[in-house]
């Protein structure tokens, strides 16, 4: 399933937030979104997930999702959002008992993407005695569970340190080349970028307009911590930023 | 290291501008532990202590008694007290009391909880629901329940009815103000969740906003407790054979301080039954707390 943004723009009351975003999103790849601070890329991923509607333009699907898809688009959260009171196997089977899938098949879905995620050992812990790459695996895992058709990642990893967002970095590439997953990936960090898309989608400042689409052609699996071809692409998207980012940064001393 | 540096401007200033024969002497301050300034501000359990001061209390004031420096019409002895209690028991008065309380704090405080908390997530579900009940609940709060004791015996009749609406009516509106504040407060990014996932809305209230607003609602549940037995005592006083509310009223009119303070202690040990009873449901249903 493809994912296509034709002309969106928006504007909370007055405030124009979004620009005539047309974008498409091929399925099996890794569309990166980046941007200064405040662009509207969390407003454009909630466009895409269907949780908010934009003013103008619209966000089609072309192609359905496969038949065994719980949940087509589904988001993996900066803050997890896992709930505390559920372990790990409860978070996960959250998310199937709505779909009325309980024991057995239920079970089967739960051991494999608690394998995948390498969280096998820690079915039962509650989400307080988790690390922070733990909890964003266990969200990675509910994510997989209802085997969305496009992932909706909105800066998953900044809430951890620098590097346990290498090591998930890795894992996300592996379950990736395993299972190629379409994913929508906004981040702040322009390593993870270059690490992780397939295309990589540089907007300007607000209101978020897209300045440049970067592909990369490399294979994920490839590319490394540290590459000179990758630092080369990021120090290109940095330039592109770079002046965006600081008018931005001014322009909220204004407000 | 450079000695100037420890022995500070101040010193160094004249001696700088001084003959530069005269060298500062080597005085080096002996290495100190750094001082700790961390503790505090973190609830520390020393169950003991409670206990410690009680019986503290209590031996203070049996000495006092005993040796005459308290007179026995300012405070009754408790061993004194202790005597009473076990009368009590004996005669098997004190179950006939603590029975019919009990039963009018159950029912009252279950009818007037199990309201309030439908009520509060009713508020805390719906904007209509909030805008028509919140200011009266507002309106109701500040009444003193006891007031409105006529009206219940009208409503209701003279006998457990009226008891168990006053009990009922106390813990209600304290409960609704906890309850719709706890469903409030439930992390909105875990609603966003349930619903990128597609739950349905029933499946949101049941497994994320309804555990969620569990810890609050149970800290009201104890304040709506602590309420529901003071009017429990008064509902007694101002008209019941039995209870332990009508023991202390006739004990008072009497002016029998042994049993005036048994009923009270009673009353205590109820209040510290019923908070004990929650702390455990806390640990059960609430382990997954920080
Ligand atoms: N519900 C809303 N109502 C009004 N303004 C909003 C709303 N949501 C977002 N905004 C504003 O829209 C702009 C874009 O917000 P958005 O969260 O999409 O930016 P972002 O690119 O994700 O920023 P960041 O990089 O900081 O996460 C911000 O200035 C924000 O204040
Ligand atoms: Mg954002």
């Amino acid at each position: 399933m493809d994912i296509r943004l034709s002309g969106v723009s928006h504007s909370y009351d007055d405030f124009e937030v979004l620009r005539d975003i047309s974008l498409e999103i091929p399925s099996g790849r890794i569309v990166c979104i980046v941007g200064p601070s405040g662009c509207g890329k969390s407003t454009l991923l909630r466009f895409i997930g269907g949780l908010e509607q934009p003013s103008k333009g619209e966000v089609l699907q072309i192609g359905s999702p496969p038949a065994d898809c719980l949940n087509p688009l589904t988001y993996i959260f900066q803050d997890f959002a896992l709930l505390p009171w559920r372990s790990v196997r409860g978070n996960v089977s959250l998310v199937l008992e709505d779909h009325g899938i309980r024991g057995a098949r239920a079970e089967a879905i739960i051991t494999d993407v608690l394998t995948r995620t390498k969280l096998s050992d820690f079915a039962n812990a509650l989400p307080k005695q988790l690390s922070g790459g733990m909890k964003q695996r266990v969200a990675i895992a509910r994510a997989l569970a209802v085997n969305p058709a496009v992932m909706l990642m909105d800066e998953p990893l900044s809430a951890l340190d620098s590097q346990t967002r290498e090591l998930l970095m890795d894992d996300l590439i592996s379950l990736w080349t395993r299972t190629p997953f379409t994913a929508v990936y906004v981040t702040h960090n322009l390593a993870e970028a270059v690490r992780l898309g397939h295309s990589i989608v540089v907007m300007s400042r607000r209101p978020g307009e897209i300045r440049e689409v970067v592909h990369l052609d490399k294979p994920l699996d490839q590319r490394q911590y540290g590459d000179s071809d990758l630092e080369e692409q990021q120090k290109y998207l940095w330039q592109l930023m770079r002046e965006e980012a600081r008018a931005a940064d001014a322009e909220l001393v204004h407000v | 290291m450079d000695r100037s540096i420890l022995l500070g401007p101040l010193l160094l200033r004249p001696l700088l501008l001084g003959p530069a024969l005269i060298r500062p002497p080597l005085i080096r301050p002996p290495p100190a532990r750094s001082h700790f300034r961390g503790g505090g501000f973190a609830p520390v359990a020393h169950r003991w202590i409670g206990a410690a001061v009680f019986v503290l209390l209590i031996a203070l004031a049996e000495i006092g008694t005993r040796q005459g420096w308290i007179t026995s019409l300012t405070l009754p002895r408790p061993s004194d007290v202790l005597e009473t209690f076990g009368e009590l028991y004996s005669s098997g008065l004190l179950w006939t009391h603590l029975s019919v309380s009990l039963m009018r704090l159950l029912v009252g405080a279950a009818l007037g909880a199990s309201f309030g908390v439908a009520v509060g997530v009713m508020i805390g579900l719906f904007s209509y629901v909030r805008a028509g009940l919140v200011p009266l609940t507002a309106a109701l709060f500040p009444i003193p329940k006891i007031a409105l004791l006529p009206l219940f015996v009208i409503w209701f009749g003279i006998d457990e009815g009226s008891k168990y609406a006053l009990i009922a009516f106390g813990t209600f509106t304290p409960t609704v103000v906890a309850t719709y504040g706890a469903v409030d407060n439930v992390d909105r990014s875990l609603i966003r969740m349930g619903q990128s996932f597609n739950l349905s809305w029933f499946s949101i209230v049941r497994k994320i906003v309804l555990p969620g607003a569990m810890p609050g609602i149970l800290s009201g549940l104890r304040i709506s407790l602590a309420i529901a037995i003071i009017l429990l005592v008064a509902a007694e006083m101002l008209g019941a054979e039995h209870g332990i509310g009508a023991y202390i009223l006739e004990a008072g009119s009497l002016y029998d301080l042994e049993r005036l303070f048994a009923g009270v202690a009673i009353l205590s040990l109820l209040g510290v039954g019923m908070s004990a009873v929650i702390s455990l449901i806390e640990r059960r249903l609430l382990n997954w707390r920080q």
